[in-house]
């Protein structure tokens, strides 16, 4: 897969497998993540992960975008790297949310049948966004899915399990948002362990299980 | 030698901010650091600190501070803000001493919109993930300072008074290099055409995390649709409704908005001493040339600082 490699100012190339979501193009990206990881090159500064593109950030008083470029590229060419042994983290969650009536009724199951299904999912961390420690979770079960709400309801508390656009999420700060609230757990995203701040990395896979 | 300043009044966007944490956006988390880093270095060298060492960033807010022990060398630097000692007034870029009792006040002056104060030794404030630099959204890190609590600076000792000469490259810029894209091929090249040749005004919405524009409709031909991408610091995002934002430091690391632009990192600081209501015109430069001028600009700025270091010496 030959991505497209796009100019970021004075500091940065996006590279980009895709342009709409896309399964391999995100397995791209955390395989080119890793080896960029495992061999970097004079000037790299730091690569950032998301669906379908990379950002790889780099130092311009020691590289350019000519030579992360042909650095990348001959990543690429290369022989892919070993898949990292993606760590799988079990997940305690507490099925109160306050949204649970309607989303059982938006997607037409019974409110009892929710967590049941929302522990079926295979869920994996694609990317962090938004805002510090906001790990978005692919594998949500095509059964609980759901847009976003037409407006972002404020002062969602931290640890809040909410869901949308088939994907999950463990909110790590009180902040608002548009998607359904299922539950509330107790892991902690932000560890405050400052050798390994964050519980996931990008790959890693998670699993949910009921707690009373 | 410690010194305490009580805080007597700060401002709502008045925060603790030193180097920030670059290399961790990859968990969500922005770089932070002062909206203008090159004040706060210049602050910070004035008084032989090192260059990232922990300061106060001053919004329009204001801030006020009381001297209890002393005496502590201060420095102020960035925007023309207006500084008076016990109610006489100092130069709006300068190093001083304050003693106990002394008060001093800064408050919004002729231009810019975030002032520097460094303190000679070290500010003792919280950290996280390494940084005082402190994330507007989550406030974690420093933290805000408010009236009624204390500043701790340790290792601190008095200074001359002496101006800082405030250079031409530290003043508001209103024209700002950008190389187009990552996102500009979502537009039509009319619409590009717009960007690059219309004025864009400041609004008041401008925080921390970012300023809204107001100039001609930036509305992307394709749909909006576009899976959500890392963003940096400078990055010129426009919303479905064609109005478009620019990031900053506490910017969203990733956003589903495609962006028609970045702009170049120097220019970002001179940017946001920019006030609500003045203009901006964005200039297409290739990326090789802001390469170049980031390199220029660089080795500038360290002879700038080697001269002012040589000055206080």
């Amino acid at each position: 897969m030959t991505p497209r490699f796009l100019p970021v100012a004075d500091r940065a190339l996006m590279v980009e497998f895709a342009t709409t979501l896309d399964t391999a193009a995100h397995a791209a990206v955390l395989s080119l993540d890793r080896a960029l990881a495992a061999a970097p090159f004079a000037g790299f500064a730091e690569a950032v992960p998301a669906f379908v593109t990379l950002l790889v950030a780099f130092d311009p008083l020691v590289a350019d975008h000519a030579q992360a470029e042909g650095h990348l590229r001959a990543l690429l060419s290369h022989a892919r790297p070993a898949k990292a042994a993606a760590r799988t983290h079990t997940i305690p969650v507490t099925y109160d949310g306050p949204d649970l009536p309607e989303v059982a009724a938006r997607t037409a199951h019974a409110v009892s049948d929710i967590a049941e299904i929302h522990q079926s999912g295979g869920y994996e961390v694609a990317m962090y966004g938004f805002a510090p420690g906001y790990a978005y979770l692919s594998g949500l079960p095509v059964a609980l899915g759901l847009d976003r709400k037409p407006s972002p309801v404020r002062d969602v508390p931290a640890g809040s399990v909410i869901i949308a656009g088939g994907q999950c999420l463990i909110t790590t700060l009180t902040m608002p948002t548009g998607w359904w609230i299922i539950g509330h757990s107790t892991a902690r995203i932000l560890t405050d362990d400052p050798d390994h701040p964050f519980l996931f990395d990008v790959g890693d896979r998670i699993r949910f299980r009921a707690t009373p | 030698m410690t010194a305490r300043l009580d805080i007597l009044q700060a401002g709502p966007h008045v925060t603790f901010q030193d180097a920030g944490r670059p290399g961790l956006m990859r968990f969500g988390v922005p770089a932070s650091g002062a909206m203008d880093r090159k004040a706060l270095v210049i602050a910070n060298t004035a008084l032989g600190n090192p260059p990232g060492a922990t300061g106060v960033e001053v919004s329009f807010g204001g801030l006020s501070l009381l001297c209890q022990d002393g005496p502590v060398g201060v420095a102020i630097a960035g925007g023309g803000f207006i500084a008076t000692r016990n109610d006489t007034r100092l130069g709006s870029w300068t190093t001083l001493t304050l003693r106990p009792q002394d008060r001093l006040v800064i408050r919004p002056g002729p231009w810019g919109s975030w002032c520097c104060v460094a303190f000679a030794g070290g500010v003792q404030s919280p950290t996280w993930l390494k940084s005082v630099s402190t994330h507007a959204a989550s406030g974690l890190g420093g933290g805000r300072l408010l009236a009624g609590q204390q500043i701790t600076v340790t290792d601190t000792h008095p200074t001359d008074e002496r101006a800082i000469p405030c250079p031409v490259w530290a003043r508001p810029r209103h024209r700002i290099n950008v190389t187009l894209g990552p996102q500009d091929a979502l537009f039509a090249p009319e619409v590009i055409g717009a960007f690059l040749s219309s004025p864009f005004r400041l609004t008041g919405a401008f925080d921390r995390m970012g300023m809204r524009l107001s100039g001609p409709p930036l509305v992307p031909e394709a749909a909006l649709g576009i899976p959500s991408q890392p963003v940096t610091r400078g990055a010129v995002q426009v919303a479905g409704d064609g109005v478009a934002t620019v990031l900053l430091a506490d910017h969203q690391t990733t956003g589903g908005y495609p962006k028609i632009a970045t702009i170049l990192d120097d220019d970002t600081d001179a940017l946001a001493q920019l006030r609500p209501g003045e203009h901006l015109v964005f200039t297409a430069i290739t990326p090789a040339r802001a390469i170049q001028l980031a390199r220029q600009r660089d080795a500038a700025f360290k002879r700038w600082l080697a001269a002012l270091q040589k000055a206080r010496t």
